[in-house]
């Protein structure tokens, strides 16, 4: 029965996978990349760790493996936090499409 | 199980090619931080499957080390990025 949850839980971790990259590819900027990327394959990756966590039972594979999924939930916002601040300063324009630029009134005050 | 883990390898794989894509087109330095960013969080999965195939648990242990890696390298990327020095 875990098993099965744990093949679930890897099959729904690559479609996100699968998903965020498409997103990476197909979106116009990079603002609107990181974003689509990065929360897709935060929970994609996470979810196909904790699916190898539960399938492989009580064993140190296990343990790592839940350790990895707790190290990527917290780096992996915290990179592309970075990133966009980043890039913001270092001058990449948004989309010629964006609607709204909340950043740009609080870097001016 | 071998099918299952041939249709997972095969579906990581897609993402990985996707990510060198946007790599290689660019355009601009930090598209390429993002995408370096999403392979290194990609192929931490892949290493967590290829352990649980094959039963050997080394492979979460270089999971666990690109993990780290990938994170330093990134926010040394986004550092840079911003155009200031390592040192303020």
């Amino acid at each position: 029965m875990i098993d099965i949850i744990g093949y679930i839980l890897m099959v729904i971790g690559v479609l996100f996978d699968i998903f965020g990259c498409i997103g990476l590819v197909r979106f116009p900027d990079v603002y609107n990349r990181l974003q689509a990327a990065t929360k897709c394959v935060t929970l994609g990756t996470v979810a196909l760790l904790v699916g190898v966590a539960l399938t492989s039972g009580w064993s140190p594979m296990s343990a790592k493996a839940v350790i990895c999924a707790v190290f990527i939930l917290i780096t992996s916002p915290t990179a592309a936090h970075a990133i966009a601040k980043g890039a913001y300063a270092g001058g990449v324009e948004l989309w010629e499409k964006s609607v709204v630029d909340k950043y740009a009134e609080e870097v001016e005050k | 199980m071998e099918t299952f883990a041939l249709l997972i390898y095969i579906g990581l794989l897609a993402c990985c090619f996707l990510c060198l894509y946007r790599i290689g087109r660019g355009p601009s330095a930090p598209d390429r931080t993002v995408a370096i960013d999403i392979l290194g969080t990609v192929i931490v999965g892949f290493c967590a499957v290829l352990g649980l195939v094959t039963g050997k648990d080394f492979y979460l242990n270089v999971a666990l080390a690109w993990a780290l890696l990938s994170f330093i390298g990134t926010i040394a990327l986004a550092k840079f990025l911003e155009g200031r020095s390592f040192d303020d």
